[in-house]
């Protein structure tokens, strides 16, 4: 379904982050994307959620060759993807429920619906009581929650998560690991970007280890070796 | 349309500080400038169906009296009668006269004797006769007497109507132009201030369109606010002015009142500029956005 020919990616004209990238992501698995600060994690989730055209190279998304999509064709690719950013990026002046409501609104849900819909999934991640606070009022774990139900409100094909254990205690990062994985369940391809070494190890997904802007992919429980 | 989530908080930007402003300005002009050339067309038309066809002859009274004004009026009555393409020819009585001098002279003017020319009405059958050849006869019978067939003054009230009218136009289109550059201001400026959360929305799936709603809206509201503001200034600047012609110009002046169809079409202005602004916000973060990668 995802599916990365010899991909590189470059800012502007800048060097490239990304060189010759290929790996392929079969529907409904789940995978950790790991490498060093700056190793190009970020710059390849921008590419799969469409933020970034790449420089060389083929991206198949949905069975979708990228480069010949229009800009009018992205949107409804777009909506089958839910993205966690590492800054969160919620919208300060919305509330954590109008923040969640987003995607749903975005894809031009019934309004009778959307509360209803969000509140629930709110209430799950355990911020029921806070549903018309802004983000702002919240903290940071809260508001990282806040940010995962937006990005799974929708039940994304696919949901792509930058770092989103950085800033919470383990066992909070645990419980969203589980949360990401009742998802997979339901049939969602999940990639997350993480150096949380103990995480990777103790729930053991495959993982995709860039260094430099290169990609080694690594079957499910086996260790990383360091690329020359 | 007012129940839009804004999901950007363009509400914060100062720039759109401006626009009701600008638009409650357009507006009130165009209101003005509108009805101005309504009540100045409405008047040339009155003026025109009334008087075409229609001459006034002036006798004056002869200093020494002799021959009288009334045998004056006589035989410039002969000589009218005897000109073809006159179907009426009337002197007008003193009661109107004396109606039409009044608010210059006040009661009484003629009966304490001054030396007030006589007029007569003259309606035309239809074509166009003489009025040169006429005269000449009129002055040949009855030296001082003057023939005005009111075209040329017709013509310089329809000349004044209509510049009076391209003037306004002219001012509406500037600062209606002058509105337009200031929604495409306040829209590129919003998409600049905006564009992580204008990227976000994109990222989630949001078409362009969805986003140009968000500006579209805002710019909407904007110019509602500036639509009324205008629309209930012009309002009251008219009906002063019409209180205060009907004080003082009273049968002077053709009347200066709209018909309810006419102030109708006023309502129309704020609509008009409201539609204006949102059109063009819309287009402008439309055109912003297809020339994103
Ligand atoms: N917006 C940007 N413009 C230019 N260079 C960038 C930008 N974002 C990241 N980079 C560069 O791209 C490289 C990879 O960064 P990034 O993808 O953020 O890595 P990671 O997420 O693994 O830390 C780094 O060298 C970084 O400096
Ligand atoms: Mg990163």
């Amino acid at each position: 379904m995802i599916r990365f020919e010899n991909v590189g990616m470059r800012y502007g004209t800048g060097p490239e982050v990304l060189r010759d990238v290929s790996f392929t992501l079969e529907p409904g698995t789940f995978h950790f994307l790991t490498g060093a600060s700056g190793a190009g994690k970020s710059s390849l989730l921008r590419l799969m959620y469409l933020a970034h055209r790449p420089s060389r190279g083929l991206i198949t998304m949905f069975g979708h060759d990228v480069a010949s999509l229009k800009r009018a064709e992205l949107p409804p690719l777009r909506r089958r993807i839910g993205v966690v950013f590492q800054d969160f990026q919620l919208l300060d002046h919305l509330s954590a429920l109008d923040n969640v409501a987003l995607p749903l609104r975005v894809a031009g849900a019934k309004e009778g619906q959307v509360r209803e819909h969000v509140a629930e999934l709110l209430s799950w991640v355990g911020l029921g009581d806070h549903l018309n606070d802004k983000p702002a009022t919240l903290s940071g774990g809260q508001q990282q929650r806040v940010a995962i139900a937006r990005a799974v409100i929708t039940r994304p094909s696919l949901l792509l998560a930058d770092e989103p254990t950085g800033n919470v205690d383990d066992r909070i990062g645990m419980r969203l690991l589980h949360l990401f994985e009742e998802l997979n369940k339901l049939g969602t391809t999940i990639v997350i970007a993480t150096h949380n070494e103990m995480m990777i190890e103790r729930f053991g997904y495959a993982r995709m280890v860039l260094d430099k802007g290169m990609l080694q992919h690594l079957p499910r429980n086996a260790t990383a070796t360091r690329i020359a | 349309m007012f129940r839009t989530h804004y999901d950007l908080p363009l509400q914060r930007d100062v720039t759109g500080r401006f626009l009701p402003w600008i638009i409650a300005l357009m507006v009130y002009l165009a209101i003005l400038a509108l009805a101005g050339s309504m009540v100045l067309s409405g008047m040339a038309q009155r003026w025109d169906r009334g008087l075409a066809g229609t001459l006034t002859i002036q006798v004056p009274p002869l200093p020494d009296g002799q021959p009288s004004l009334d045998a004056r009026v006589e035989s410039a009555l002969g000589v009218l009668r005897a000109t073809p393409g006159i179907s009426r020819a009337e002197p007008l009585k003193s009661e109107q006269m004396a109606g039409l001098l009044e608010p210059w002279l006040g009661d009484g003017a003629l009966s304490a004797g001054l030396p007030v020319p006589a007029l007569i009405d003259v309606t035309m059958s239809g074509g166009r006769i003489d009025v040169r050849g006429l005269a000449q006869r009129l002055k040949a019978a009855v030296p001082g007497a003057e023939v005005d067939d009111h075209a040329a003054w017709l013509k310089d009230v329809l000349t004044i109507a209509r510049a009076v009218e391209t003037v306004a136009l002219g001012v509406v289109a500037l600062v209606g132009g002058a509105a337009v550059a200031t929604v495409i201001f306040v829209s590129r400026a919003g998409l600049a201030i905006h564009g992580a959360v204008v990227e976000l929305l994109h990222v989630m799936g949001a078409p362009d369109r969805y986003v140009a709603r968000q500006f579209q809206s805002h710019v909407l509201g904007l110019a509602v606010r500036g639509g009324i503001a205008g629309t209930v200034l012009a309002a009251a600047t008219l009906f002063g002015l019409t209180r205060a012609s009907g004080e003082f110009s009273a049968g002077l002046m053709p009347d200066m009142s709209l018909t309810p169809l006419q102030f109708l079409s006023l309502a129309g202005v704020p609509l008009i500029a409201a539609l204006l602004a949102a059109v063009t916000a819309r287009l402008t973060v439309m055109r912003a956005l297809a020339r994103l990668p």
